[in-house]
C-alpha cells in the first residue's frame, strides 16, 4: 500500500462533503417555502455525522466512547425540548383576560 | 517510538490514549453546551421573528461563507489523513497534511477578516455602525448581534486550532510520535474536526436562510 495516498475512506467522505455542500447552497436558492430550513438542518446534521463518523472516527469505537460524545448533544436536546415545547405551543395559548 | 512509556497511573499506552480519547470527548461535551446555548438564543429569536431573520441574513456573504466550509473540509480531511499518516510511522508526510491544514485554519480566518471588513463598510455592525433601512431594523440587529457572538467565538476556537495544529507539525515532524504513541495528534484533530462541525451548523443558520425569496 502507498502510504502518501489518503485512506478511501477518508477520500469519500471529504469528497461527499464537498457534495452535500453543494446541495445545501443549491437547495437554499430553490424556493421550497418552510422546507428550506428543514433541507439546510437535515444535510447540516448529514454532514456533521459524516464528520463524526469518519473523521472523527467515532464509526470504529466502541459503545463507551460514543456514548461520551453523544452525551452533550443529549443534554443539548434536553435543552432544546423544553424551551420549544414552550415556544413553539405559545400560539396554541393564547394570553387571556384575567379571571377577577 | 519503543522508548515511551505510558503514565504511571495506566497499564499500558492503549488504555492511557483511550481514557485521554473520552476527556477529550467530555471536553468537548462542554463545547457542545456552549455553543448550543448560542444556537438555542439564535432558534427562539428565529421563531419569533422568520420574516426579519431571513431578511438580515440575506445580507450576510454566501460566496465567503460557502468558500469558508469547503475549506474547513478539507482542512479536517488533512488533518484526519495526518492522523493516519502518523499511525503508518510517515512522519514527514504527517507533518506536510498538519501544516497545510493549518493553513486552510489561516486561510478561513483571512477571508473571514474580508467579510468582516465588508460588513462594517455595510453598516451591520451592531454598537459600532448599525444602519438597516425597512421595518426589520431592529430584529437585524439582533441576528447581526448573534452573527458576530457566534462567528467570534467560532473564529476564537480556530485561532487556538491553527496554533495547536502548528504544534503537532512540529512535534510529528520531529518523530516525537509514531503507530504505538499517537494520543496527541488524535486528539488535536478530534478538537479541529469539531471547530469544523460547529462551522456546518452556524453556515446553514447565518448563510442559508432567505436566499430563495
Amino acid at each position: 500500500m502507498n502510504l502518501h495516498w489518503p485512506p478511501r475512506r477518508l477520500l469519500l467522505a471529504w469528497v461527499g462533503l464537498l457534495m452535500l455542500l453543494g446541495l445545501t447552497v443549491t437547495l437554499a436558492y430553490q424556493p421550497l417555502g418552510a422546507s428550506n430550513n428543514i433541507a439546510a438542518l437535515l444535510i447540516a446534521t448529514l454532514k456533521a455525522a459524516l464528520v463524526a463518523a469518519v473523521f472523527m472516527e467515532l464509526s470504529e469505537r466502541r459503545a463507551l466512547t460514543i456514548a461520551f460524545a453523544s452525551a452533550g448533544f443529549f443534554w443539548l436536546a434536553i435543552m432544546l425540548w423544553l424551551v420549544f415545547s414552550d415556544y413553539l405551543t405559545r400560539p396554541n395559548f393564547p394570553p387571556s383576560a384575567p379571571q377577577l | 517510538m519503543s522508548d515511551v512509556q505510558p503514565a504511571e497511573q495506566f497499564s499500558d499506552l492503549a488504555q492511557q490514549h483511550d481514557a485521554a480519547e473520552l476527556g477529550m470527548w467530555v471536553f468537548l461535551g462542554s463545547e457542545v453546551l456552549l455553543f448550543g446555548a448560542l444556537l438555542l438564543g439564535y432558534w427562539v429569536y428565529r421563531f419569533g421573528h422568520p420574516d426579519g431573520f431571513a431578511e438580515a441574513a440575506h445580507h450576510t456573504s454566501i460566496v465567503i461563507g460557502t468558500i469558508n466550509t469547503a475549506i474547513l473540509l478539507t482542512s479536517s480531511f488533512l488533518v484526519a489523513w495526518a492522523v493516519s499518516l502518523v499511525k503508518a510511522n510517515a512522519a514527514r508526510s504527517a507533518a506536510m497534511c498538519f501544516w497545510l491544514a493549518s493553513a486552510c485554519g489561516i486561510a478561513f480566518l483571512v477571508l473571514k477578516g474580508f467579510e468582516y471588513s465588508g460588513e462594517y463598510r455595510e453598516h451591520l455592525v451592531p454598537g459600532l455602525n448599525f444602519r438597516f433601512d425597512g421595518p426589520d431594523h431592529d430584529v437585524a440587529r439582533l441576528f447581526f448581534s448573534y452573527y458576530f457572538v457566534a462567528t467570534g467565538l467560532h473564529g476564537l476556537h480556530i485561532v487556538i486550532g491553527v496554533a495547536l495544529l502548528c504544534v503537532m507539525a512540529i512535534r510529528t515532524r520531529s518523530g516525537r510520535y509514531s503507530s504505538a504513541y499517537h494520543a496527541p495528534p488524535m486528539l488535536a484533530g478530534l478538537y479541529w474536526h469539531f471547530v469544523d462541525l460547529i462551522w456546518i451548523f452556524l453556515f446553514a443558520l447565518i448563510y442559508l436562510p432567505g436566499r430563495a425569496a
